[in-house]
């Protein structure tokens, strides 16, 4: 194979943002959703390894990881019904609830999953977009898995449900202000179920991601805080789609740093490499801030804006 | 916090059950034995402490493999609890494995127990004995009841090296490394110069990727390593899972670590270096049910049976198969040192002389903080 030198790191960095942005990107779509209902559904790390955890096992079981995915998304559902249900109580904490579920996913999901620790479960395949070159790190990078490009244009889509539909407005209507929903005469419980579990099946999915596809085996360590750290992006994105998209991306491509640097013999600092997505979280949170105005695009219910 | 004021949780509930057993009627509380103490004095409670799951195709299922077959002895009773973290937790676990199990032999396996969390729990519980999987300690310096165990599977990793030497056809080998410890070097080292042996011309190439478990971090590892055209990876990280996987995927070799990991990469496993603990728990064990302490300070490699090669792969060159032999005789014959003079370090620096040579025992590579030439990397 033709060594790339340094246009390897950057086509590294390019297939890492591809390869493990996907579950960033469904995970901070899905709490997307979820806030702007008004609710924050911190929860979302345990669904996100109880969707990995599910989604092995049924494809294991069944022999079928597009199962495994789908079944992923409705345990994922599930725990977002969860969630809805408790926090539709009186004097509920939506943040509190959601500590305690995250708890609970990961528990269940070690729990339940000591058993496919050892198997194989089929993978969900990749398609080659990189057919058209000769150059076999480029044909590499370009194994696209098929959720990848379903979050692509998933991004884009809830863009428009949120800002040109009917649905997109009550859901945004009882996220800023659940007095005038009522007024209007929507269930603002109801609402919030429902985007609340469409935000978990999301979520389920990511999961299922980690496990089905990349790194593509269900252990316990899988995941290293993704769906905290997607819950995150989605302050960071300022509730907007599109920039979660950009978010997840650059959060994956982050990761790749270290080891690819590495892999071109640059070895000297590689805890600074592998710290790179915290630290440019800081560095653009800093530089995107501003003293004379609050957070923009924050739904007016949420508990951190209220 | 120092909690040498009151009693923690777990002291209090191992008291209050002790209390409890000793009011009540024994008879009743041992299902009918009239002598129940005699029998628990003839029983001995092993504990084992995992830092990750038992079945991980890795250090841990080392470990773990071993306690199944302690556990079919007679008269030992085997406790283990697993996914415990190198924190205050170990203490926790440790205590409730003292105070509520009746443990009298733990091994708390993983690195990072040792230092302050057993050594804590150590001077607590003088009438325990304790033994750590990793090898820091040191007579004098530590409790007299504690103690460490570990084998010289850089011997393996030596070996994995003359597979990988033979099998690859770039000349760059790769290794997916977790933290520069001294142990993680010996491998790396080990490994390079096994492949040196076979062609000098060979390089490895080193990703640390920052701890024992990262699933993502490894596979970006593997897939960089491949991408820079290495063709043979091994790694040292908790569990190989992942570097195998993506490797049989990528269509490279991989040598395994920690256990067998050959069902994972059916065309592209070459060999392994495995533990092989039970030769080092039963030791422990019979000594430990004798009356006699067990031993404190305790190696070994090859040749004592603390550590076995995988069944070679498919792809292995009869050729290869016979230079591998050649140098696991002699291992088995306790002749063959590894860091045999002269070598380099990758920085250049004469490190062993021509004509010097570092037994395996020898303390002096268990602080090893250098990278053999041809390595490509840094320990920082």
């Amino acid at each position: 194979m033709e060594d790339l030198g340094w246009w390897g790191v950057v086509l590294a960095v390019l297939a890492g943002a591809i390869r493990v942005s996907t579950p960033f990107l469904f995970v901070s779509l899905g709490e997307l959703l979820t806030e702007k209902s008004g609710r924050i559904n911190l929860g979302l790390e345990g669904t996100l390894v109880m969707g990995a955890m599910s989604g092995y096992a049924i494809s294991y079981l069944t022999g079928s990881p597009w199962l495994g995915v789908l079944v992923a998304g409705v345990a994922g559902a599930l725990f977002g019904m969860l969630h809805a249900a408790i926090c539709s109580l009186p004097r509920v904490n939506d943040i509190a609830v959601g500590i305690a579920l995250m708890l609970l996913g990961t528990g269940l999901a070690f729990f339940l999953g000591k058993a496919f620790i050892q198997p194989q479960a089929p993978i969900l395949p990749a398609i080659d977009f990189g057919w058209w070159s000769d150059v076999p790190q480029v044909r590499a990078a370009l194994q696209i898995n098929v959720l990848f490009v379903i979050g692509l244009l998933l991004a884009p889509f809830l863009l428009w449900v949120l800002t040109n539909t009917r649905w997109g407005l009550i859901v945004r209507t009882v996220g800023d202000s659940a007095d005038a929903a009522r007024a209007m005469g929507y269930s603002v419980d109801l609402v919030r179920l429902a985007a609340t579990m469409a935000g978990g099946f999301l979520a389920g999915i990511g999961g299922s991601f980690l496990s089905l596809y990349y790194p593509g085996s269900w252990n316990e360590g899988l995941s290293s805080g993704q769906g905290l750290m997607a819950v995150a992006l989605v302050i960071f994105a300022r509730w907007h789609p599109i920039r979660c998209l950009g978010a997840a991306l650059l959060f994956g491509g982050a990761g790749a740093l270290g080891p690819a640097l590495q892999s071109v013999g640059v070895s000297q600092g590689y805890y600074l490499f592998n710290a790179a997505p915290y630290v440019l979280t800081l560095v653009i949170m800093i530089a995107t801030c501003s003293p004379t105005r609050t957070l923009a695009g924050a739904p007016g219910e949420l508990s951190i804006t209220k | 916090m120092k909690g040498h004021h009151g009693i923690s949780r777990r002291t209090a509930l191992g008291l209050l059950a002790g209390t409890a057993a000793g009011t009540a009627l024994p008879g009743a509380l041992s299902g009918g034995s009239p002598f129940p103490s005699a029998l628990a004095a003839k029983n001995l409670t092993v504990g084992f402490i995992y830092v990750g799951p038992r079945d991980d195709f890795g250090y841990n299922q080392a470990h773990a493999e071993a306690a199944a077959i302690l556990r079919k002895m007679s008269g030992v009773k085997v406790v283990e609890e697993e996914k415990v973290a190198e924190t205050s937790d170990v203490q926790k676990t440790m205590e409730s494995m003292i105070s509520l199990d009746d443990a009298t032999l733990v091994f708390p396996t993983s690195f990072g127990y040792f230092d302050p969390h057993m050594l804590k729990v150590a001077q607590k519980y003088p009438d325990i004995e304790f033994r750590h999987c990793g090898g820091m300690f040191k007579a004098g310096v530590h409790p007299a009841n504690t103690g460490s165990y570990f084998g010289y599977i850089d011997e393996g990793q030596y070996l994995n090296g003359i597979a990988a030497g033979h099998a690859t056809k770039s000349k760059k080998l790769g290794f997916v490394a977790a933290k520069p410890i001294p142990q993680v070097l010996r491998n790396i080292n080990a490994f390079t110069l096994g492949a040196r042996s076979v062609d000098p011309t060979i390089t490895t190439q080193v990703i640390f990727t920052g701890d024992w478990s990262m699933p993502v971090k490894e596979a970006e590892a593997t897939n960089g390593l491949v991408n820079a055209g290495v063709d043979v990876i091994t790694c040292h990280v908790d569990s190989p899972k992942v570097v195998v996987e993506t490797s049989e995927r990528r269509g490279i070799y991989t040598c395994g670590y920690h256990a067998n990991q050959a069902p994972l990469a059916p065309k592209g496993y070459l060999t392994g270096a495995e533990w092989n603990w039970i030769t080092v728990y039963k030791d422990f064990v019979e000594k430990t049910k004798a009356g006699e302490k067990p031993g404190q300070f305790v190696r070994g490699g090859m040749k004592d049976g603390f550590i076995k090669t995988s069944a070679y792969g498919p792809a292995v060159s009869p050729e290869s198969k016979a230079a591998s032999e050649a140098v696991k005789a002699k291992m088995m014959a306790g002749d063959f040192p590894i860091f045999a003079g002269p070598i380099r370090t990758n920085a250049g620096k004469e490190i062993i002389a021509a004509g010097q040579s570092y037994g395996q025992t020898d303390m002096w590579l268990e602080g090893m903080d250098w990278l053999t030439e041809g390595v490509i990397g840094s320990t920082s």
